[in-house]
């Protein structure tokens, strides 16, 4: 064996050790996650310290018990009205959030910079400053009550481009199109409205899809708004329901119903992952996602 | 019409629902909470509410029952330091545990290895379902006295474990170990990073003989300190802010002896369940100080330590 094989097999053998240490690291970090998929299917009194993946007994038991839901409705019901409030933000989302960042990067005009840093700067800001009041506005507005009413004030926030971090990705985004565009459009007669509509929104096609998966991703997880307006059983989503699994001392009664909608909950966040994982990637790495 | 005139009306037309939403939204409700927490503003009884100056302020660090200036007797939070002594272990444990981690694992994926891009949506999995209720309800049953955890240390050999959600000791403990768990967003804006220092660098440190240590401090290390800084400030600035999973790993509550009362987690608790909403407005704008103050710690020492090299 002359020197260079001796190299190819020493760089062969890392190659070789970093696969296995990164697999290994990843399994176990993996591990909880896959253990709660294996317990929704454990009866209730095995799940416990059974550190196991295969169950011993096969039940479906868990997921007809939670499924049962809370204050007489079934997660048939937070299910949809997660994905309403999901779907309902993302369009609202993509509309007043890409109308903001089209003229922040686009548009010239008086003022442009002085709204642009603030809006930076309610970047940073945070939520709880502006919390109360919001909650006392909304609740003199009628909407903090029993009824589909309370979706509003988790909802309008949204028409408002208040996520002032899509605004920022978006602006990012457009500044990055080539300008010629629009004046070869302006010179054909198209108007600015023209311009958006036709050449911008159309070209912005990867940060549109990134906007839409997070805006999915954290309205589906968003915990804190749901526990503040969403007050009656038939309003709620999927994330505050799963909180009645957890009894007020911490104590929980039904562990299987708990992973086995646990477990639910989170499968429309890993088919998009993997749907779309790409523009996951490039979302975080051009504009430093949060998280 | 004027030709000005009219592209900044169609701008402004554009910038309508953004704007309407930082008035709204933003700026009145900010201000309007900064009045708030000068007075004793409770939502059940909005009609007593009183100026009383400084007095929510006093309340957070008081020992006695104090005087307001509206001559109202006021009582002490018992809780409030500790909530804030819970935040600042959380925020100084999990985020450069977490950054450090972030960073070592992006170091290994940025070697030419096969399926990098498989590993990386792997590892990033725990981020993207972390910050989930079923996370969190899954964390108690883990940490629980006979959860998954103990029983895996139990295969080793272990006897006598606690339980680890209900011991105040280590309750706290687990909340860092979920959000360190979460470091893929931190990994992959540093393998990004990673991607942008040139590699003559490390071609011309390997000729005049630096190991690869040597090359990750003076090399990597400098190279990557802007998004060190990005990525210490975003993580602390939502570290302090961080209420779901205290609040399902607690039931709603700080846990034993308040050792999970996070800082959001206790203004929630004022403000919703005593619904003492001017209390809650004051501790709001504490945490916009504090957070604030620490952004311009960390941005006045980059100075220190962040270099802008010449780069390319």
């Amino acid at each position: 064996m002359d020197a260079r094989q001796k190299r190819a097999l020493k760089r062969h053998i890392c190659a070789g050790l970093t696969h296995a240490f990164i697999i290994v690291l990843g399994v176990g970090m993996l591990y909880p996650v896959v253990w709660m998929l294996a317990s929704s299917f454990k009866p209730n009194n095995m799940i416990f310290s059974n550190t196991g993946l295969i169950p011993q007994v096969w039940t479906a038991e868990n997921y007809l018990s939670g499924w049962k839901g809370y204050g007489g409705f079934t997660f048939g019901r937070f299910f949809v009205n997660s994905l309403t409030i999901c779907a309902i933000s993302v369009v609202a989302n993509l509309f007043s959030c890409t109308m903001a960042a089209y003229a922040f990067g686009r548009l010239r005009f008086a003022g442009r910079n002085l709204w642009f840093t603030i809006m930076l700067i309610t970047l940073m800001l945070p939520g709880q400053v502006t919390l109360v009041p919001k909650y006392i506005m909304f609740n003199d507005f009628g909407w903090v009550r029993d009824g589909l009413v309370s979706f509003l004030p988790i909802i309008v926030p949204k028409i408002l481009a208040t996520d002032a971090f899509f605004v920022f990705l978006l602006v990012q985004f457009i500044r990055g199109l080539p300008k010629e565009m629009d004046e070869a459009a302006t010179i054909d007669g198209c108007s600015k409205v023209g311009i958006f509509t036709r050449i911008v929104l159309p070209l912005s096609g990867p940060a549109l899809v990134t906007t839409a998966l997070f805006t999915f991703l954290w309205s589906w997880d968003d915990f804190f708004n749901h526990l503040l307006y969403l007050t009656s059983p038939a309003t709620y989503t999927v994330s505050r329901a799963l909180r009645t699994f957890i009894g007020d001392a911490g104590s929980v009664s039904n562990w299987g119903g708990a992973m086995a909608m646990a477990t639910l909950s989170v499968i429309p966040c890993f088919v998009l992952f993997f749907a779309l994982q790409k523009y996951f990637v490039e979302g975080i790495a051009t504009s430093g996602i949060k998280g | 019409m004027n030709r000005r005139l009219k592209d900044n009306a169609v701008a402004y037309a554009f910038l309508l629902p953004w704007l309407l939403g930082f008035f709204a939204l933003t700026l009145y409700p900010m201000l309007s909470s900064l009045q708030m927490s000068f007075t004793n503003y409770n939502f059940s009884k909005p009609d007593s509410t009183q100026f009383i100056g400084l007095g929510n302020y006093i309340k957070m660090f008081a020992k006695a029952p104090f005087e307001t200036v509206a001559g109202t007797a006021m009582q002490p939070d018992k809780y409030y330091l500790k909530s804030l002594g819970v935040t600042f272990t959380y925020v100084f444990l999990s985020v450069p545990i977490k950054l450090v981690f972030a960073l070592l694992v992006a170091v290994l994926m940025n070697q030419r290895l096969k399926g990098v891009g498989f590993y990386r949506a792997v590892y990033y999995i725990p981020t993207l379902l972390g910050g989930s209720v079923a996370i969190a309800v899954l964390w108690r049953k883990l940490f629980e006295k006979d959860g998954l955890i103990n029983g895996v240390l139990g295969l080793f050999g272990f006897t006598d474990l606690p339980g680890w959600i209900t011991n105040p000791k280590y309750a706290l403990g687990t909340l860092v170990i979920l959000t360190v768990w979460q470091f893929g967003s931190s990994m992959i804006i540093f393998l990004a990073g990673l991607k942008q220092i040139p590699q003559e660098y490390y071609e011309a440190a390997s000729v005049d003989g630096a190991g690869p240590l040597r090359q990750f401090f003076s090399i990597t290390i400098p190279g990557l300190t802007p998004i060190i800084l990005f990525n210490l400030v975003m993580q602390m600035i939502s570290a302090f802010q961080n209420f779901t999973q205290a609040y399902i790993i607690g039931g709603g509550k700080g846990g034993t002896m308040n050792s999970t009362l996070f800082y959001t987690l206790h203004l929630y608790i004022q403000g919703w369940s005593y619904r003492e909403m001017g209390y809650a407005s004051a501790m709001a704008w504490v945490l916009l100080v504090l957070i604030g103050a620490f952004t311009a710690i960390i941005f006045k020492s980059s100075n220190l330590w962040v270099s802008y090299g010449s780069g390319e």
